[in-house]
C-alpha cells in the first residue's frame, strides 16, 4: 500500500491538521508516513497546502508531482492542483466552495459540500474531518477508528470536549463516500 | 628581622609583560590578579582574553583563561557563567574589541545582566595594530586612520560606554576609574572589587572602564600620557560609579 | 525498546541532542529551523541544561565556543545566512579543538536568498568555510530518523576528535513530519576532559586559545589537525547503497535529495532501468573509496544536488577519471522533481549527454 495525497486550501480552512491526523492515524496502524508543509508567506488566509505519504514500504520522495489523490477545501488550491493528479486518480473537492473540474474525466471525482454539512453540525471550523472522512472512507489508508483514535491522541485533553464533533463530521463525511 | 610588605599575587604568573614602556595593561592585570588573591577566587575563575595588546594575558595570569576572537569575551564569558554558574567568571577588553566590533555582545550581556564581571581598557587607540582610530579616540585626536584629528563631519564621535550601558536595567555595577595616581590606582583596584563582588552576590554583569594609555601611538612619555588622562581624557570620560545596585 | 511516533525534523534534532547530553543550546532565531530553538527553550532546562537566545549568530557560536570550552556538550543551530556568521569562530572552534555541534538547516542561497530548500552549503561545510586549514566533520541526515540519530552521533564524534561537527540537513528535512522510532536510550560515551576550563582546582592552569605567533608552533597544531582528520578519513566515513550491485548507473546524492533519488531508483527499475542509489552520510570525511570501487566496476554515476555542483567535485575527485560522472542540480528551493532526475537518467544510459542545465560545460572543462 502507498497513497499520496496532496490536501490544500487556504490559511484557516485546517489543512495543516487534517494531514496531521491522518498521518497520526498511520502511525498508529504502524505504516510509514510522511507529512511536507507548504505555505505562502502570509500567516492568516493565505495558500496552505501539505503532502502526506502513506505506505506500508519505506518512503522515498517526501513530497509528490502526481498524487494519488487531492484533497481541495476551495477552488483557488483546485485550479491550481488540478492538473498534477495522477491518471484515473482520486479528486475530493469541497463542494461548497468548488465547482466539479470538467477536464478530469479520467478522474474519480468525490463532491462533498463539506462547508454546508460543517455549518449544520453547528461549525464551520470541522469542514476539514468532513473531508477527511470522506477521503479515508473511499481510499481507506487508513482505518476511520485510527482516525478517531489519532484524534485522542492529538488533542489535547482539555479539548476533549471537541471529540465527538469531530467524530460526528468524520462520520457525516465518511456516509457521502460510503 | 624581615617582613614582606610586597609581593607577586598569587593569580599572577611569574611570566614578563610584552606590553611597552609605561603601559598601564600590565597594571591593571595585577590589579586583577591582587582581587583574585584577596577574594580567594583563582581556583574557580575563568578569565577571557582578548583581541588586541593583551591577547596574551592568559600567559599572564595563573587562572584557567580562555582565548576569545576580537569582540566576542562577552559571549564566550556567557557560554562559560551560564553552564558553570559557580565558577567566576571575568572578561578582559580594549576599546576596539569592547565597543567597535564587539558593540553588540557587550550591550546584550549587559542587558541579560549576564552574571560576569568586564573589565574595559580605555587608551582611546588601537595599539596592537598600530594606532588606528577607535571608537573612543576624543574629537580632534590623531590616530593613523585620523592623520588630521578625528573629525566628527567624517568619523562622528566617541562612545561613553559606560553612560552608555547605564541606560540598561541589567547592569549591577557600572564605574569609570583612571588608575594614575596613587589615589587613582586605590580607586581602580576598589571599583574591580566591587565589580567582581557584584558578580560573586549574583547581581548581573558588571564593568569597570579604565581610562588607561599608549604611550607608543600617542608618541608620549609614560608620565606625560598619565598627565594627558588626567587633564584631557577624564574632561570628556569623567570618573565615578555609574550603577551601583 | 524503541517508540514508534511522529516528529518533526527539527523536533527530532532537538530530542536526538538531548538524548545524546547536550546540556547547552545557544542560538538566534532563523527559518527553517525556528523550531529547535522554540523547542530547546523548554526543553533543556527540563533536562537540566542552558538555553540562550543569543543577539546574532555571531554570539551565539562564541557562547557555544565559551561553553565548549567548559567540556560540557553544546550545540548552536542556524540555517544558511546565520551558519554564514558563524564561520569565523567554528574556525576558533577547530582551532582550539574544542567538541561543539552546529545544525545548518539549509535554505536557498547566495544572500537573503529565501526560506525554501537547498544544498547549496555543501562547499562551505566540507571545505572549511571559515579560514584556516582546518576541516568540520559533516553528517547528512536524510529522513528525521537520521536527524535525531546522527545529531546524537555527532555529539560523540565531536568529543572523540576534540573536533566540531556539523549537521547539514536542510529546509525539508527541518520542517516534514515523519514516522520515527525513538529509543528510549542511547548508547553514548562522554570521555574525561581534563582541558577544559572550569577553575584550576586540584591542577594546574588550564589555556584554551588558537592564537600560535610562533610560525613553528602553528604549523605543528596544523599537522596535529590534519593527523586528526586522517584518522577520521579511517575511521568515519559512512554511507549507504540502495539498488547498487546491478547497476548500471549509480545516482549519487545526500539530503533530501536522496530521498528524491531513491523514488527515481525505483521508477526506472519499473521500466526495466538498472539504476541504484550511493548516499554518502558522512559528507567529510567523504566515501571516496566506495565510489571509486563502483567505478572499477564500470557504473556510471549521476550526482544530483539542490545546487549547481559542489559535491560533483568531490565524487569527480574520487573516481578520477575512471567512469563518466553526470550532474543534474535545482537550486534557489527549485526541487529536482522524480520525472525530472528519472529524464536525465534515462539520457545518461542512452549514451547522451548526463546534463542539460549547466554541466555541459563543466563536463567539458573537466576533460580538458
Amino acid at each position: 500500500m502507498h497513497q499520496e495525497i496532496i490536501m490544500a486550501g487556504s490559511g484557516g480552512q485546517g489543512v495543516m491538521v487534517m494531514g496531521q491526523l491522518l498521518a497520526h492515524a498511520a502511525v498508529i496502524e504502524d505504516k510509514n508516513v510522511v507529512w511536507f508543509p507548504s505555505y505562502g508567506p502570509e500567516s492568516r488566509g493565505g495558500s496552505a497546502d501539505c503532502t502526506v505519504i502513506v505506505s506500508t514500504d519505506q518512503i522515498g520522495s517526501p513530497m509528490t508531482e502526481n498524487p494519488d489523490t487531492l484533497i481541495a477545501m476551495n477552488q483557488i488550491p483546485l485550479n491550481k492542483f488540478v492538473a498534477s493528479v495522477k491518471r484515473e486518480g482520486v479528486i475530493v473537492i469541497n463542494s461548497s466552495l468548488a465547482e466539479v473540474p470538467k477536464d478530469r474525466s479520467d478522474c474519480r471525482i468525490i463532491s462533498v459540500p463539506a462547508n454546508d454539512i460543517a455549518v449544520e453540525l453547528g461549525n464551520l471550523k470541522i469542514a476539514n474531518m468532513v473531508m477527511l472522512g470522506a477521503f479515508v472512507e473511499l481510499l481507506r489508508p487508513v482505518k476511520l477508528e485510527s482516525v478517531f483514535l489519532a484524534l485522542r491522541n492529538v488533542l489535547p485533553p482539555h479539548r476533549h470536549n471537541l471529540l465527538p464533533l469531530n467524530e460526528q463530521a468524520l462520520k457525516r463525511g465518511a456516509e457521502l463516500a460510503g | 628581622m624581615t617582613q614582606k610588605v610586597f609581593e607577586r599575587p598569587r593569580a599572577l604568573s611569574e611570566n614578563t609583560f610584552s606590553y611597552c614602556a609605561g603601559c598601564l595593561h600590565g597594571v591593571v592585570h595585577r590589579l586583577i590578579a591582587e582581587v583574585i588573591d584577596e577574594l580567594d577566587l583563582m581556583e574557580r575563575t575563568v578569565g577571557i582574553c582578548p583581541v588586541g595588546c593583551s591577547v596574551f594575558m592568559y600567559d599572564y595570569m595563573e587562572c584557567d583563561m580562555i582565548e576569545a576572537s576580537h569582540g566576542r569575551a562577552p559571549a564566550v564569558a556567557t557560554g562559560v557563567k551560564r553552564i558553570l554558574p559557580g565558577s567566576f567568571v571575568f572578561a578582559y577588553q580594549g576599546d576596539g574589541d569592547l565597543a567597535a566590533i564587539g558593540t553588540a555582545e557587550t550591550i546584550h550581556s549587559a542587558a541579560r545582566g549576564e552574571n560576569i564581571s568586564v573589565v574595559f581598557i580605555n587608551n582611546g587607540t588601537y595599539g596592537m595594530t598600530g594606532g588606528q582610530m577607535a571608537p573612543t579616540t576624543l574629537v580632534g585626536a590623531k590616530t593613523t586612520t585620523c592623520p588630521e584629528g578625528r573629525d566628527p563631519a567624517i568619523a562622528g564621535y566617541p562612545i561613553k560606554v559606560c553612560e552608555l550601558l547605564s541606560s540598561l536595567d541589567g547592569p549591577s555595577y557600572i564605574a569609570r576609574v583612571a588608575p594614575v595616581s596613587a589615589g587613582g590606582l586605590a580607586k581602580t583596584k576598589a571599583a574591580i572589587k566591587k565589580a567582581f563582588q557584584k558578580q560573586l552576590d549574583g547581581k548581573g554583569f558588571s564593568l569597570v572602564e579604565v581610562l588607561s594609555n599608549c604611550p607608543t601611538q600617542w608618541n608620549m612619555s609614560p608620565i606625560d600620557s598619565l598627565k594627558w588622562i588626567e587633564e584631557t581624557a577624564t574632561k570628556h570620560y569623567p570618573l565615578g560609579e555609574f550603577v551601583d545596585r | 525498546m524503541a517508540t514508534k511516533t511522529l516528529m518533526k525534523g527539527n523536533e527530532a534534532i532537538v530530542k536526538g541532542a538531548i538524548a545524546a547530553g547536550c546540556r547547552g543550546f545557544f542560538g538566534y532565531p532563523i527559518t527553517p529551523q525556528n523550531e529547535i530553538p522554540e523547542y530547546m527553550s523548554s526543553l533543556m532546562p527540563k533536562a537540566g541544561g542552558v538555553f540562550v537566545q543569543a543577539e546574532s549568530e555571531v554570539a551565539s557560536i562564541n557562547m557555544v565556543y565559551g561553553a565548549a570550552c567548559t567540556g560540557t556538550r553544546v550545540m548552536t543551530t542556524s540555517s544558511s545566512p546565520g551558519i554564514s556568521l558563524m564561520q569565523e569562530g567554528i574556525s576558533y572552534i577547530a582551532g582550539a579543538e574544542l567538541p561543539a555541534v552546529i545544525v545548518n538547516v539549509q535554505r536557498g542561497g547566495p544572500g537573503l536568498g529565501n526560506i525554501a530548500v537547498g544544498q547549496a552549503d555543501y562547499f562551505q561545510a566540507v571545505k572549511g568555510g571559515g579560514h584556516g586549514d582546518y576541516k568540520l566533520l559533516t553528517l547528512a541526515p536524510w529522513s528525521v530518523s537520521e536527524c535525531y540519530h546522527l545529531t546524537a552521533l555527532a555529539f560523540d564524534l565531536a568529543d572523540k576528535y576534540r573536533n566540531p561537527v556539523m549537521v547539514l540537513a536542510d529546509a525539508i528535512l527541518g520542517q516534514m513530519i515523519e514516522t520515527i522510532e525513538v529509543p528510549d536510550k542511547i548508547e553514548t560515551y562522554i570521555p574525561p576532559k581534563p582541558w577544559a576550563t572550569t577553575g584550576r582546582k586540584n591542577r594546574d592552569k588550564n589555556i584554551i586559545n588558537s592564537l600560535w605567533i610562533v610560525p613553528q608552533v602553528l604549523e605543528e597544531l596544523n599537522l596535529k589537525l590534519q593527523a586528526k582528520y586522517a584518522l577520521m578519513i579511517e575511521h568515519e566515513v559512512r554511507y549507504d547503497e540502495y539498488k547498487v550491485e546491478d547497476a548500471d548507473l549509480v545516482l549519487v546524492a545526500y539530503g533530501t535529495t536522496s530521498r528524491l533519488c531513491k523514488t527515481v531508483v525505483d521508477m526506472a527499475r519499473k521500466e526495466g532501468l538498472n539504476v541504484g542509489l550511493f548516499r554518502p552520510i558522512s559528507l567529510f570525511p567523504f566515501p571516496s573509496i566506495p565510489l571509486e570501487g563502483l567505478a572499477e566496476r564500470g557504473k556510471k554515476l549521476l550526482v544530483v544536488e539542490m545546487s549547481h555542483g559542489q559535491m560533483v567535485e568531490d565524487v569527480r575527485l574520487s573516481v578520477n577519471g575512471k567512469t563518466s560522472v553526470g550532474f543534474y542540480g535545482r537550486s534557489g528551493g527549485m526541487v529536482p522533481t522524480p520525472s525530472e532526475i528519472l529524464n536525465q537518467v534515462r539520457d545518461t544510459l542512452n549514451g547522451g549527454s548526463s546534463c542539460s542545465c549547466c554541466c555541459r560545460t563543466r563536463s567539458e572543462e573537466v576533460s580538458r
